[in-house]
């Protein structure tokens, strides 16, 4: 019970990072690998100010910030440069790797007697309740309120244009708006929400890794994919929460996986796999999927 | 209203397959003119009109709109002024969003895309209005993805969605080609009503010589990135699809095709 409990809370963690893989990747179709870089960039930021003494509340907007300025990094190789889209995530990407480093070298822990957003005395609303169920309950409130805003975003005007720009953008060129800076938009958006969910498993797990940010693309897309195709038949189904759900079933999976016995060093293996997985079931059952 | 002034464009410069299309072309459109423009393929006419939009830069000279040189600014930009409507139905909306959603985009042309509600629930009665006069049934069809919809049925919400907001010149490039004769006919109907409707000034670019000789205050034939028949008023009103088909054809032959 535990267990389930403390996945589901991470699958509530990292599906920040989904949301913002969906923006990119379904929204823009833009495949976005930033995220590897911006991810740990928002954890290296946040365990580098904590430990420096910072309020761990004021870490998430910070990380928002961090991720933000990644996003806008390749945005701007992109559109202004005119670099391809692959290549233009992968160099901010690669760049991050080492101002990570740089930030908070290839570890940086966070004691026991610094104040996490999970421990921290505003929590104290919710009674004595084990860490556990405070990590979840905090995690929990987090995701929704994330996708709550982002819900919201998308029905504005600005957002009906992001949807536009990834949908058909010569109609946006010849509605005069400059579809280059909704890209860079959506790329900041993105990026500003997986270096938010780097900040939020920094701090719950304590510890800042150089290679945290390893796979992390292959994890959002494979919970994009694999939380739109389950919900594809429920069109009243938001395709934020299917991609909410997404992300817990996917870390549920491989949870379930390590249970049964796989070493940890073979997890990235797993994550590959699984996301062949998704995507080759993917383009069974649909046909002939486009993106798949 | 519109004025090309010695444009050059010359296709791949400085390689083996170098192609000089126009050299110092000139032109002038009137405001209010609809001018049709024929002509075989490779002979400019949608190059003219990519000129005209910025999609595909010149060499040289000078694109006016209004007395206003336009030649250097981004190609989104020139669209605050210019409509266009393209061959291709799904280039004209988007086929994922709703044909609400793809309204309300519309209407935003010209406008600062904020934080304000997407859907202006106010607006939608207007919306309907526009799209009813069509004639299509697709007011009843708000909340249907447009991809949904068949090519005649987009072509029409396209056209409705160029013309929402006030512009000044519209741009039709070959827009009933992919559709079936009736539901051309169709379009081609709506089309002329919207431009009398909304004293626009067109340019349109098309196959169909019956179109060109039909609608239109202005007839072009173009040829080799220059324009080999000009008739407008009068002399255009006596002019036939014979005699258009006959120079084309002539045209055709000396070319070799």
């Amino acid at each position: 019970m535990e267990l389930l409990i403390s996945t589901m809370m991470q699958g509530f963690i990292y599906a920040l990072l989904s949301y913002g893989v969906y923006i990119t990747y379904k929204i823009l179709d833009f495949p976005d690998l930033t995220v590897d870089g911006s991810f740990p960039l928002g954890a290296a930021v946040t365990a580098y100010f904590m430990v420096n003494g910072m309020n761990p509340y004021l870490t998430l907007p910070l990380a928002l910030l961090a991720g933000a300025v990644a996003g806008l990094a390749t945005g701007l190789i992109h559109v202004k440069l005119g670099v391809r889209d692959l290549l233009a995530g992968i160099i901010t990407m690669t760049a991050l790797f080492s101002i990570n480093l740089q930030v908070a070298d290839s570890n940086l822990a966070i004691e026991r007697s610094i104040d996490t957003i999970f421990t921290a005395a505003p929590t104290a609303v919710l009674g004595d309740l084990s860490l556990t169920y405070k990590k979840f309950i905090i995690s929990l409130i987090l995701a929704l309120v994330c996708k709550l805003i982002l819900d919201w975003y998308l029905q504005t005007k600005s957002g009906l244009l992001l949807r536009a720009t990834g949908d058909n953008d010569t109609l946006v060129t010849s509605l005069a708006k400059n579809k280059g800076s909704v890209k860079i938009l959506g790329l900041v958006i993105a990026n500003a929400l997986a270096a938010l969910a780097g900040c939020i498993v920094c701090q719950e797990q304590r510890a800042f890794t150089s290679t945290m940010g390893t796979g992390q693309v292959v994890f959002g897309l494979a919970t994009v994919i694999i939380g739109t195709t389950l919900f594809r038949r429920l069109s009243f189904v938001k395709a934020t929460t299917a991609v909410f759900f997404g992300s817990i079933l996917y870390k549920i999976c491989i949870q379930l996986a390590i249970s049964m016995g796989l070493p940890a060093n073979l997890l990235k293996l797993a994550m590959a796999v699984l996301f062949l997985l998704v995507l080759a079931a993917g383009s069974w059952k649909g046909g002939a999927k486009k993106h798949a | 209203m519109l004025e090309l002034k010695n444009v050059t464009k010359i296709y791949n410069p400085g390689t083996v397959t170098e192609m000089c299309l126009f050299d110092h072309f000139q032109l002038q459109v009137k405001e209010g003119e609809f001018v049709s423009i024929v002509g075989s393929n490779g002979s400019g006419k949608t190059s003219l009109l990519n000129i005209i939009c910025g999609s595909i830069p010149i060499e040289g000279g000078e694109v006016l709109i209004g007395g206003e040189n336009i030649a250097k600014m981004k190609e989104y930009q020139r669209y605050r002024r210019i409509g266009r409507v393209y061959q291709n139905p799904s280039m004209g909306t988007c086929p994922n969003l709703t044909m609400l959603e793809n309204m309300s985009l519309a209407d935003q042309k010209g406008s600062f895309c904020g934080l304000g509600r997407g859907i202006q629930k106010k607006r939608i009665d207007y919306y309907k209005e526009q799209l009813a006069l069509l004639g299509l049934g697709l007011e009843d069809k708000l909340h249907v993805k447009v991809g949904a919809l068949s090519g005649g049925q987009r072509q029409a919400a396209a056209l409705v969605m160029t013309t929402l907001t006030p512009i000044d010149f519209l741009i039709l490039d070959e827009h009933t080609a992919a559709l079936d004769p009736k539901t051309a006919e169709i379009i081609m109907e709506l089309t002329d009503r919207i431009i009398k409707e909304k004293h626009l000034t067109a340019m349109m670019v098309t196959h169909n010589l019956r179109y060109a000789v039909e609608y239109g205050s202005r007839l072009l034939m173009m040829d080799k990135g220059g324009v080999v028949l000009d008739q407008s008023g009068e002399e255009k009103t006596h002019t036939t699809v014979e005699d258009i088909l006959g120079l084309f054809t002539k045209i055709s032959i000396e070319c070799g095709n």
